[in-house]
């Protein structure tokens, strides 16, 4: 048990959220293999991996770098028809484990220059406005989408290989949260937070605010367009409908759930707002009612001083605490 | 006790300044001239003339109003000025961003606190190491070997730095959470932090009790001492302007009505006309 104590406070918290991870992983596995999985559940596993990618993803721009932006999904939907056409194109030529991990770095990398190409004239701008301008742009992409005829248009687009599994998803979660902690915990990361905490102060600390500000956009775009691939890779039919607003507002909700600048936060989040709507499927008519209900309370208990004692109180953090102290007390004895 | 203490000689430069003699034979780190601004009209600083030796410290005071912190906000270009040059260790820093000033070589504190309040102390004092982190973004996104290996010489620079002000028991704790004298403190450890050759202190001394701000005031002198820069500070505490600062300029209207030493100062009759008024 030394090995705990001599551990730093990052190592800690990577080790419980990747804890948290690879327990749910297990346990859902287990489930599958001895056929304890709904049909339902199952197919719900790859939209949770999604949306988790979505939202420690745009935890990076609201939760750490501190802008409001409303247009997550237009990130989404670019990276999503970027990876889903090189697949389209290059299905008979290179073999699936080629092929779709780079239709995914094609997405994010597509989503990443849209990033650049917003970022520029849009980051000048600050709070509402920035909102507005993104809100803006999910909305002219999507428009944008449906009147190109190569991209299949109203109609969507069809022929996309149906390389997504749960295992893969599941990995690239896992890959893009340890590569999103490395480098909130950087050099990069303190001056993204501290962007945050005080720009003035920041930029007399010899911060690039520009390009600081920048990269954690242009950082929360790339995995923006991952999740899109992914998303394509899922279902039959792509259609640029399902990138509205009300996705970016969804993405959103999960970040204002799980806590701004937390990471473990957006992916506990990510699988309760998935999985609730689903949850509350028997409930039929009163389903939207009682959701909209359970996020308020949640919101309430989250910001609430019971909620906060209550958290306090099973921190996972203080399991680490509890040996130490014993610990101390047998060696005093 | 403070008079008691031995005055620097201070020798005079051509732009109307005195500079310790110490410093005569270098090149001022700051030499300001004919400076001023215009907001829509109303100068607020208006033909501010100083220069700075290498290693002084120097202090800034006036009545409210005056255009202290203006004076701050022009020599780190967080306001741009409408005439005058600023030369910094020789450089002109006519045109450049508060950043770009920044790595050529002035950190400053704030009259307000502006801590990176939901960071820890040691991440405050590593952002103001920013740029003497050479870890380039793949290595910090990979973890490479170099990541460890800079880290760990930013944690032990930092710990070092907070150390002056026996901060280093704080290190984890959170910025915002720390008393309001030690903010302050972190603040100019975060200044330090940057590598300046100047440091400009905002009123270091508000809201500290007599014995913190004699403490400060021997931490400045250790500051100047130890990493061999030049200080410039804008307080009220006349205790602590006239115990430590070796050249003082007062400013009354955004103009400069008095430059000396302290013994100078507090018997220059327009000085005492601009805090207390005209005698009848």
């Amino acid at each position: 048990m030394k090995f705990l104590q001599k551990m730093s406070k990052d190592m800690k918290d990577r080790l419980i959220t990747f804890g948290i991870l690879f327990g749910a992983f297990l346990i859902v596995e287990i489930l599958i293999l001895t056929g304890g999985a709904s049909r339902h559940l199952q197919a719900m596993l790859i939209p949770i991996c999604i949306n988790m990618l979505l939202a420690v993803s745009l935890n990076l721009t609201v939760g750490f770098l501190g802008e409001l932006t409303l247009g997550h999904a237009g990130f989404m939907s670019v990276g999503a028809y970027a990876g889903c056409l090189f697949s389209i194109y290059c299905k008979d030529l290179l073999p699936v484990f080629i092929r779709y991990p780079l239709a995914m770095l094609i997405g994010g990398a597509v989503a990443a220059v849209f990033g650049i190409l917003i970022g520029i004239p849009v980051l000048r701008l600050k709070g509402d406005y920035l909102a507005i301008v993104t809100l803006a742009f999910g909305e002219i992409i999507r428009s944008v989408i449906i009147n190109l005829d190569f991209l299949g248009g109203a109609a969507g687009l069809k022929g996309t290989p149906q390389d997504a599994t749960f295992i893969s998803s599941f990995a690239v979660v896992v890959i893009s949260v340890l590569l999103i902690l490395n480098f909130l915990n950087s050099k990069s990361g303190r001056a993204i937070k501290s962007i945050r905490d005080n720009r003035i102060a920041s930029e007399s600390c010899g911060v690039q605010i520009t390009y600081y500000k920048m990269l954690a956009f242009v950082f929360s775009a790339f995995f923006a367009g991952i999740a899109g691939v992914i998303y394509g890779h899922n279902l039959n039919i792509l259609t640029a409908d399902t990138f509205d607003y009300n996705k970016s507002i969804e993405i959103l909700l999960i970040v204002v759930l799980g806590g701004m600048g937390s990471i473990r936060g957006s992916v506990i989040a990510a699988v309760i707002i998935t999985a609730l709507p689903e949850a509350l499927r028997g409930l039929d008519k009163y389903r939207m009612v009682i959701y909209a209900v359970l996020l308020i309370a949640i919101m309430i208990f989250n910001s609430s001083e019971f909620g906060k004692r209550i958290r306090e109180k099973y921190d996972p953090k203080k399991l680490f605490a509890k040996k130490n102290a014993v610990k101390k007390e047998n060696a005093d004895e | 006790m403070n008079n008691q203490r031995e005055r620097t000689k201070m020798v005079p430069v051509p732009s109307h300044s005195i500079i310790p003699e110490r410093d005569a034979n270098f090149l001022p780190i700051l030499e300001v001239s004919h400076l001023g601004i215009n907001f829509n009209g109303l100068k607020a600083v208006d033909d501010f003339n100083l220069t700075v030796g290498r290693t002084e410290i120097a202090g800034l005071i006036g009545p409210n109003g005056a255009g202290k912190t203006t004076v701050f906000n022009l020599l780190t270009n967080v306001y741009q000025p409408t005439n005058g040059s600023i030369m910094l260790d020789g450089y002109n820093t006519a045109g450049k961003t508060t950043e770009q000033v920044n790595r050529m070589g002035i950190a400053r504190t704030f009259q307000n606190i502006r801590l990176f309040s939901n960071m820890s102390v040691l991440d405050n004092v590593k952002v103001g190491l920013h740029n003497s982190i050479k870890t380039s973004l793949g290595a910090s996104l990979l973890r490479l070997p170099s990541y460890y290996r800079n880290e760990k010489i930013a944690n032990e620079r930092a710990l070092e730095l907070l150390s002056i002000f026996k901060m280093e028991n704080a290190a984890y704790d959170k910025a915002g959470s720390l008393p309001y004298g030690a903010q302050r403190r972190l603040e100019i450890v975060r200044a330090l932090a940057t590598n300046p050759g100047i440091i400009l202190l905002d009123e270091p001394a508000a809201g500290m009790n007599p014995s913190e701000t004699a403490e400060l005031m021997e931490n400045i002198r250790m500051i100047r001492d130890t990493f061999h820069i030049a200080v410039m500070l804008i307080e009220h505490d006349m205790n602590l302007v006239m115990g430590i600062c070796e050249g003082i300029c007062v400013l009354n209207y955004g103009r400069v009505i008095a430059k000396g030493t302290p013994d100078e100062i507090v018997s220059n009759p327009v000085v005492i006309e601009a805090y207390l008024g005209k005698k009848d």
